[in-house]
Parts: structure tokens; sequence; C-alpha cells
């Protein structure tokens, strides 16, 4: 085995100084490589989420209400189908909650995409399919522009998913805040 | 040391989590899902195999006093490799598993290698335990992840086996209890075959 470099100061300043600049260098060539792939995934997700919660649509066009990202869908012939909008708040049990709500034309829900959740595991995580169509609280058909929802146990008429409530009142909380932005869209 | 030991020691004697019980964060936290677990464990033994490689070829330049320092950057520039790589590449796992891939960086588990093996042995070695460290890591973290998943959602890789489960197992308290009995269980096995033998 080759004689092990002495702990002098040199040696240390050296080896620390090459070991770090050969790291920097080998992350920032790949950082090259991987950025446009990251920003496509990125973008692939919120597209898919769009997708996910309008009705059929042809053409987007994104408006920013509120700080909000919006996404107004309309037809070929140019008629208004809908909007996704992407909203959130920091209520939730485990923190931010960041969904993609999409209304009709009337302002029904017409589905939504959770976008970001740090909710519980088998509790508030459930919230994904909780209140999609044909869960247990489903909100798609409701119309929160006309009235904002909110769980039984607050006098609506929204079934919270069990054991979490909190989840469930900040769930409906960015579904409403959506709501007032869907209101105030220039379509 | 000869290769089949190294092996079996990172398998199973030495098993990082059965047996030197170390990296019990990523343990405990990614394994509500067995695919989690597995995903886990592959991309730790990734970043094990190439920092043991590279502290291995340089284990001569490096002085002692600061090889701590040295050893965090090389760990570190390959969790980030792995971090950015599986942000481009496999979007959902990285959402899944988010925060843990750069803890990593310190998992005791990788610098434990590097202090105790790369360091000292030749590259070969170094690659082979990294190599089989990270497998006995991941074989130890997907099993977690399978009892887990089987009693909390009822589901095996995601494919439902039972309607719904108890949601405790999936919650921090299953994770101490899956591991704790797993380990009880398999160190009772590994004792009876090291009597044996």
């Amino acid at each position: 085995m080759a004689k092990k470099a002495q702990s002098t100061l040199v040696n240390m300043l050296l080896s620390l100084t090459a070991i770090a600049l050969v790291a920097a260098a080998a992350l920032a060539a790949l950082n090259a490589v991987t950025k446009a792939p990251i920003e496509a995934a990125q973008k692939a997700k919120v597209e898919n989420a769009i997708g996910a919660v309008l009705p059929k649509f042809d053409n987007l066009k994104d408006q920013t209400v509120d700080g909000c990202v919006c996404h107004l869908a309309y037809d070929a012939q140019g008629a208004f189908v809908g909007a996704a909008i992407e909203a959130g708040n920091d209520k939730g049990f485990g923190g931010h909650l960041q969904l993609m709500v999409g209304f009709d034309t009337e302002g029904n829900v017409s589905g939504y995409q959770i976008l970001e959740t740090h909710e519980t595991p088998g509790l508030g995580a459930l919230a994904g399919e909780w209140f999609q169509k044909g869960g247990k609280g489903c909100i798609v058909g409701l119309n929160p522009t006309q009235g904002s929802l909110t769980v039984k146990k607050d006098g609506g008429n929204v079934d919270a998913i069990t054991g979490s409530t909190i989840t469930s009142r900040a769930f409906l909380g960015v579904v409403n805040d959506a709501a007032a932005i869907f209101n105030k869209l220039e379509k | 040391m000869k290769a089949k030991d190294i092996i079996k020691n990172g398998l199973i004697k030495e098993n990082p989590t059965w047996v030197l019980v170390l990296g019990m964060c990523p343990t405990l936290a990614t394994t509500t899902l067995a695919i989690n677990g597995l995903s886990m464990g592959l991309a730790t033994t990734f970043v094990l195999m190439m920092s043991n490689i590279v502290i291995s070829l340089l284990k001569s330049v490096i002085p002692d006093k600061v090889r701590i320092p040295a050893f965090i950057v090389i760990i570190a520039t390959f969790v980030t490799v792995v971090q950015m790589v599986m942000q481009a590449y496999l979007p959902d796992l990285y959402d899944s598993l988010g925060l843990f891939i750069a803890l990593i960086v310190v998992n005791c588990i990788v610098l434990g290698r590097a202090e105790a093996f790369a360091s000292k042995n030749t590259v070969g070695q170094s690659f082979i335990d990294g190599l089989f460290m990270g497998l006995g890591f991941t074989w130890a973290l997907t099993l977690v992840g399978m009892v887990r998943e089987l009693l909390g959602a009822g589901k095996f890789f995601g494919i439902t086996l039972m309607d719904g489960g108890m949601i405790m197992m999936i919650l921090p308290p299953g994770g101490f209890l899956a591991l704790g009995l797993l380990m009880a269980w398999i160190n009772h096995i590994r004792r009876k075959s090291v009597k044996k033998a």
C-alpha cells in the first residue's frame, strides 16, 4: 500500500480543495443534463392534473388571479368549457396542501387532483380518493361558487375523512378558495 | 478478506439493519410501502457502492485529520446524483421518497462503511462490500415495507389482497413494531443456524 499522506496543513488544504472541485464540476455537468427532463417532468405533472380535472377541451389559456395560476379551457369553437385552478393553504395536518381544482362553466366541481401533500399516510393522505366521484365524501358535482363547502361536523354536507377532520377542513378550504377565484376569472 | 465472506457479512452476518442496527431513520420512515422500501434501499446501495469505490481509491491521498469532511463531500456528491436523476426520470418516486433521498448523506451505514471498510481495504473489496451491504439494507427495508403494507393497507406491492387493514401499521408505531418483531425473529433464526454450524 502506498504511503499515507501526512496531515500537514498543505496536504489537508490540497486534498479537500481538489475533492470539492471535482465534485462540484461533476454535479454541474450532471445538472446540465438533467435540468431539461426535470422541468419536463414537472410540466407533465401539471398537464396531467389539468387533463384529469376538466371536461374535454381543445385550448388552454393561463391567467393569474390573486397569485394563483388558473388554466382556462375552451373547445374548438372558442366556447368556455371550464377552468382548472391551482390553489393551496397551510392548514393541513402536515402543513402545505396544494390542489388542482377543476370547475365546469356553472362553477360545479368537475374534479380535483392533489399536487402537494404532507398528510398522514392511511389517514389524511386518503384525500386523494375520498372526495373523488364514488368516494364517501364526493365533492364532484357540488357547487362551491354558490356557498362554501363544509364538513358535516361544521354544519355542512360533506363527509369528512374518518379520523382526519383537520385534513378535510383544509381540503375544503382550498376548494372554496379556488371557487372564489373561479368567480373572479375573466372567461 | 475473501469476496464470499464480504458478501455473507453484508447480507446476513453483519446486516446493517438486523445486526448493526444502523440507518434506522430511513428504515422507519420510508417503509410504509414495500416499493418505497425497495427504492430507498437501491438508492442507498448505489451511493454506498460508489462512495466505497472512490474513498478506497483516494484513501492514500486523504490525510487522516480531514478524512471525515472528505468522505462527506464524496458521499453528498453521489446522493445529489441520485436525487437529480430520480427527479428527472422517476418524478413520482421522488415525490414519495423526497426528503429521505437527501438524508442518505447522513445515513450512518454509508459513512460507517467508508470509515470501517473502504478506507482500509482494496478497491475491489470495497466495491463488493458496498454492493452487498447495500443489498442487505435493501432486503431488510423491503421486508419491513411488505409487512407494513400488508397489515396496514392489505396490499402486496400495490396489489390489493385484503380489504383495508390496520392504519396503525402504516403510522410510526407500526414501523417500530414491525421492525422490532422482525429483528427479533431474524436474529433468532440467525443464532440458531450459527449454533448448528
